[in-house]
Parts: structure tokens; sequence; C-alpha cells
């Protein structure tokens, strides 16, 4: 159901899109302005949702209708800036709810278009697997969605209203977006507590940190956070004598260290033994009971494992989203990942 | 004790030999008769001066290489700027005694004619103006230069040039005599300090005292930044840059905190180390010498409090004798030791040490845990 919606709401944009420049503000405007009477400039600077509600058309039946919506058809140009107001209204409604939103996004390099016109919607809670042969830019739009890379074109929005697009990587993750990279990038000269409590959501400013005291709090979140991740026993240690797959959960604690409401993951368990790929996908599980997750994996069991929802990128655009039998039956996919 | 767990006890051993040096140096040069066992003789006492000078500045430049990973080749121009701002102070205190004779210009301003001291040499009459350009001088520069460069995202070896080339600027910029600070041949030819005659003997022991106390200070300030929450945030700078981004810190603000604070105790250093050598010109801004300090810091390790006060005092003891017995080999042999150091002792005399001990602990306990017995609690060594 919620495919449909994103599908409703691309197919949306292209018509609200199409419409102002297809059809344009350019011949019919002046031509109904001409016939409107002597004086356009004036109604074109009171704008069109006025107009709408404080001249209503003669024979308006505004008693019925609470929006007091004119019979008569009104200015074609007052008519096409509500048209684009209601679709912005309609895409803000459908955006106020969303925790992630994507949409129209397109950033290329040197030519080549990591990511061609993506739309990607998270709802709060939800956790998604992503899927996707190399190069399909799910690491791009993991740096666009973090800050690291600015997109051509398209809107990145958090929470609704955050417009990502304007915020740096420090202040991104400051709102609640934490990122576990590929190769899993820890502190190594510190031990793992330290490593956990210079993650701990908290003021960022240097001089906070210079005259920071520990306290009990700090020590309780730490300690949970051990507990979720299984590392208690492992806490002076130092980083860099952690196995692979303890650093791997080393950076999902210190994630969620942060207390992010979104947690971007990038190939958890490339690297993994099995034993530690379950333990792995029990981990984000556990997460997700709090927190919206995202996850590109290549791991075709693992997001088995997950058992969530699967978009499926390819060329830089969604392909395929629903659950993971309807994506791997998709032959679209099949195509992409078996090759022509 | 809580001093010893605010800082360690090894910081605080450190601190109380310099802070011992400092009384009893002075001490056996003063009060010792000449031919007793202890004297320490007055040209020891101001060759030692100067070391402990480019311990602090060693120590500065840990603060920003060791502990935040940025490599500065630049740090002798905050050295030389500090050294300037007190040779300033000198120069003015010279006063009508000057060659021209002249109460308020320098004699190098008589010389080419100027009428009227320019408007940046007002207030270094006063000392505690002079003082203030010492730590505002460089700690401006330091802050201005890094705000553009760390904000830029300026890392690596591009950071290194630029630094360097700041350096090799400065160099150029105070060789024109128009500049206002006696060009080639800088300041020189002082006559007091505080009204002490800089010459005296108890003058070159009261600045030897004052610069092992700020060499103490300058420990206690970079060990009480390095063992706070700032301290591992600058490590983690250091090893994971772009990690501490993404969990919402701005390593350039870390790093820009960190260049200040080494170009402001750079600056200290600097200022100390004029009226001991009495004169200042623009060579204490060739790039060599930047380079110089790093070779120190990297001999003592990197990293560690201990090790560039140590690699500072033992490689300038080292020149001296090579440069007095040998004086054709030793930037060879200084050449040599930067590559030796860098290829097998990456960590530095007392990093090596270190690490060493850890292993050595670390084996002991694999060896207990192997025999059964309870292992105890894994002591942290960065406590």
């Amino acid at each position: 159901m919620v495919e449909t919606k994103v599908a409703g709401k691309v197919a949306g944009d292209v018509h609200t899109l199409t419409t102002p420049q297809g059809s344009g503000p350019g011949k019919p405007v002046r031509n109904a302005a001409e016939a409107a009477g002597p004086r356009p400039v004036e109604e074109r600077s009171r704008g069109p949702g006025e107009r709408a509600v404080v001249e209503p058309g003669p024979a308006g039946p505004q008693a019925e209708s609470s929006h007091r919506e004119p019979d008569v058809s009104p200015h074609p140009y007052a008519a096409l800036m509500r048209e684009r107001r209601l679709a912005a209204e309609a895409e803000g409604r459908a955006r106020r709810d969303t925790l992630l939103y994507l949409s129209g996004v397109t950033k290329s390099f040197d030519g080549f278009k990591a990511i061609n016109n993506l739309s990607l919607v998270i709802e709060k809670g939800e956790m998604r697997a992503i899927i996707g042969p190399n190069g399909a830019g799910k690491t791009t739009m993991m740096d666009i969605i973090t800050g690291k890379t600015r997109p051509d074109r398209g809107e990145v929005f958090f929470n609704g209203d955050v417009d990502l697009t304007h915020h740096d990587e420090a202040a991104i993750a400051s709102m609640g977006i934490g990122r576990k990279f590929q190769k899993p990038t820890v502190f190594e000269s510190h031990t793992v507590e330290d490593n956990i409590r210079l993650s701990l959501s908290g003021p960022r400013s240097v001089l906070e940190a210079l005259v920071h005291r520990k306290d009990e709090a700090e020590r309780e979140r730490i300690e949970a956070i051990l507990e979720t991740t299984r590392l208690t026993d492992k806490r002076k240690t130092f980083a860099a004598n952690l196995s692979h797959g303890q650093k791997q959960w080393l950076e999902i604690g210190m994630l969620l260290a942060q207390d992010p409401e979104l947690l971007l993951v990038d190939e958890p368990v490339a690297g993994m033994t099995d034993a530690e790929t379950e333990e792995t996908a029990r981990l984000l599980r556990e997460i997700a009971a709090t927190r919206s997750v995202v996850v590109v994996e290549h791991d075709m069991s693992f997001v088995r494992a997950l058992g969530v929802k699967v978009t499926c990128l390819h060329e830089g655009s969604v392909l395929s989203e629903g659950s993971l039998d309807k994506v791997s039956n998709d032959p679209k996919v099949i195509e992409v990942y078996l090759g022509r | 004790m809580i001093l010893a767990r605010f800082l360690g006890p090894r910081v605080w051993i450190l601190v109380a030999v310099i802070l011992a040096a400092a009384v009893l140096v002075p001490m056996a040069n003063l009060g010792l008769p000449r031919d007793h066992p202890l004297h320490v003789p007055s040209y020891a006492v101001q060759l030692w001066g100067r070391f402990v000078c480019y311990a602090l500045l060693a120590l500065a430049l840990d603060l920003v290489w060791g502990y935040v990973g940025i490599l500065s080749l630049g740090h002798g121009a905050f050295f030389a700027l500090g050294g300037y701002a007190m040779g300033m102070y000198l120069m003015r205190q010279i006063g009508a005694r000057g060659g021209y004779g002249n109460p308020v210009l320098p004699d190098f301003m008589v010389s080419l004619n100027w009428k009227e001291l320019p408007w940046y040499w007002y207030g270094f009459d006063q000392f505690w103006f002079a003082c203030l350009m010492v730590v505002l001088v460089p700690g401006l520069l330091a802050f201005v230069f890094g705000f553009f460069a760390f904000r830029s995202r300026v890392t690596g070896v591009y950071l290194s040039i630029i630094t360097q080339a700041m350096t090799y600027a400065l160099l150029l910029a105070f060789f024109r005599n128009d500049m206002g600070f006696g060009g080639n041949n800088g300041l020189t030819d002082f006559k007091d300090i505080l009204g002490f005659p800089i010459q005296a003997v108890s003058t070159r022991a009261a600045l030897f005292a004052a610069s092992c106390v700020a060499l103490a200070i300058g420990v206690l300030l970079v060990g009480w930044i390095t063992r706070s929450k700032l301290g591992k945030l600058m490590i983690a700078v250091r090893d994971a840059e772009s990690r501490t981004r993404f969990i919402g810190w701005r390593p350039e603000y870390v790093k820009l905190f960190a260049f200040t604070v080494s170009g402001v105790m750079a600056g200290v250093a600097g200022a100390l180390y004029v009226p001991q050598v009495g004169i200042i010109n623009p060579g204490e801004f060739s790039p060599l010498n930047s380079i110089e300090v790093v070779i120190w810091a990297a001999v003592g390790g990197r990293g560690t409090l201990i090790g560039p006060v140590l690699g500072a005092l033992l490689v300038n003891y080292g020149k001296t004798i090579f440069t007095t017995v040998w004086p054709e080999t030793w930037l060879f042999l200084l050449g040599g030791l930067f590559v030796f150091v860098t290829l097998l002792l990456p960590r530095g005399i007392v990093g090596t040490i270190d690490h060493g001990f850890d292993a050595f602990r670390a084996t002991r306990r694999a060896r207990d845990a192997e025999k059964g017995e309870a292992a105890g609690a894994v002591p942290n060594p960065a406590e």
C-alpha cells in the first residue's frame, strides 16, 4: 500500500511539474489577462488565493462550499497558481508524516548520473532494505541524505519539513540521522567505552568537551548500549583489537549512542561469519523496534532474515519496491541481476 | 591522590622534575663556588635555557601533530613572532643608549632615515603590552590561518605544505627593511629586560627559571587538554575524521582550538628564547627550523607528553656536541636521525618504551590467563 502511495505521489509530481511548465504561464495567461480587463497587473499582484476568496464569481454557490470556491472559472493565471499551491500543499501533507522524503533527486559526477530522478519515502518507524547491483547509487544516496554530497536537483526532507540539502554532515547528524560506513570506522586508539562516550548525544561544543565531566547518567547510557551490542565485557578493550564483526557492532553502538531517529547502515554484514551475520540481523531488528532503519545490503539471505520491505535501485533510480519475494520475482530485477 | 587521578602520575613527575630544575640549576649556578663539583657554569645555564624553550616549542607542535594529526611544518613562524614581540620590547628598552642615541627610534630606523616610530611599534615600551602581543599575535595568526585552512577541509600533506608556505612568506616579509623589523639583521644589541642587565649571570639564571616554569605550565596545559573529553575527541579526529563528523562533531573547530593553543605556546617559547640568545632575525622563520621541530617531536615520541620535551633536549644537546666536535657532519646526522626514527622507531623513544611495556604486560596477562589464574581487571593504559 505504501508503494502505491509512492507511485501515486511520483505521478502527482510529474503532473504538477508538467502543468505549469508544459501548458505554461506563457500564452494562455496573457490572453486571459487581456480578456479579463484593463488592469491585469494588479490582479496578478494580488495573488490567486485572495482573489478566489475575496471575489467569488457572481453565480457562486458559496453557501454549500466550505472553501467558497468560485463556480465561474477564475482568472486562468490565478487558477494555475491555485493548482500549484494545492499541489504543493498536498505534497506537504504527504511529506509531513514521513521521516525521510526524497523526490526527483539527481546527482551526476562528470556527466555520469549516479542518482537519476530518485524518489523514496521512509515512514516513521519503518525498516527498509535497499538492494541493487554495484554502481546503482546506494552509497551516493546515503551521501546525499547525510549531507556529504549535495544533489544537483530534487528534494530531500527529513521529518517532513527539514530540508537536508541546506545542512552539513555535523548538523544532520545532530538532527538524528546516524550513518554506518561500509568499512567499519571506529576510533581505534580508544577503548570501546570511550568510542561510545564520544558518540553520546549531547552538546557538541569544543569548550564543553574540554570541561566535560563523566556522570552517572552518562555511565548508564553507555552501559545500556554495551548491553545491546553485546560488548559489555569488551568495554576496556581498544577498538583496534576488536574482531571485524565486533567493530561493526561497536559502530552500530556508536550510532545508537547518538540516539538517532533514522539509522543508515551500509553493508553491515560484509565480511562477517554466518553467526555474526545472524547476530547482526537480530541487533538491527532490535534497533528497528524503536527507530527507523535503512539497510543497504548485497547479502540476500541477510535481507531475507530482516524480513522487511525492499527497494531495488538500478542506475540511480528505483527499479522495484515491495516485499523481498515480490522484488526478487520482478522480471526487471531479474534482468538487472542476471544480465541481459 | 586527586591530583594524580587528574593527570596521571607521569605528568606530575615530569612537572616536578622541570620545576626542580627551575630552582636547583640557578641555585647551583649562583650559589655554589666556581670550583664546587656541583657548580653549573653560566654558559650551560644559557644553553639549557634555550633548549627548554625548544622543548616548549616541540610540546606545542606535539599538541597539533601528535594528538590531532595536523603535521605543521610552520610552527617556527609562531615561535619567531613571539620572539619578535619580545624583541620589540627589548629594542625599546635600549632607549638613548643605542648607537645613534635616539631615545625613541631603534638604531635601524635611524639608519633608514625614519623620523617617526611606526604605529605598530607603539606600546612595546611597556612589558605587559609586549607580553600581551606575545600571546595575541601568534594566537591570532594561528586562529585565522587555521580557520580558513580547516574550514576548507585542507588536510594531510596539503596542509603541511601551506604551513610551510606561511612561514616562508613571513621569512621573506621580515627580510624587507620596509617592514620596520630590522630587515636582514633583525633585532639585537639588547641592553636590559625589566631593568635588569640582559647579559648578567643572574638575569640569565632567572630567564632559565622562567623558561622552566613556562614549560611546566605548558605540560600541565597539554596534559589537561589531552586528558579531557576534548583530548579524546582530538585523537578521534586524528584517527577517523569523517566518523567524528557523522556523529555530529565539527572536527574543524577541534583542530582550530588545538592549533590556536599551540600557536600561543610556540609564541611564548619564542619570547623566552629571544632574551637568552640576544637576537631575533628573519632566519627564525626559515622552513628548516620548523622541520627541525618536527624531528625533535618525532624522536622523542609524538602523542606523548614527555616525548617531545625529551626529544628537543636530546637532539639539541647532540647538535651542540656534534657541531663543535665534527661540524660538517651535523646535517647528515640530523637527516639520518629522521630517517632512522621514521623507519625503525615510528613511535619515538618514549612511544616505543610505552608500547614495549604495554606489550610486555599483555603477554604476561595472557600467560597468567593460560595458567588459569584470574587475570583481574584489564588496566586501561590511557589512565
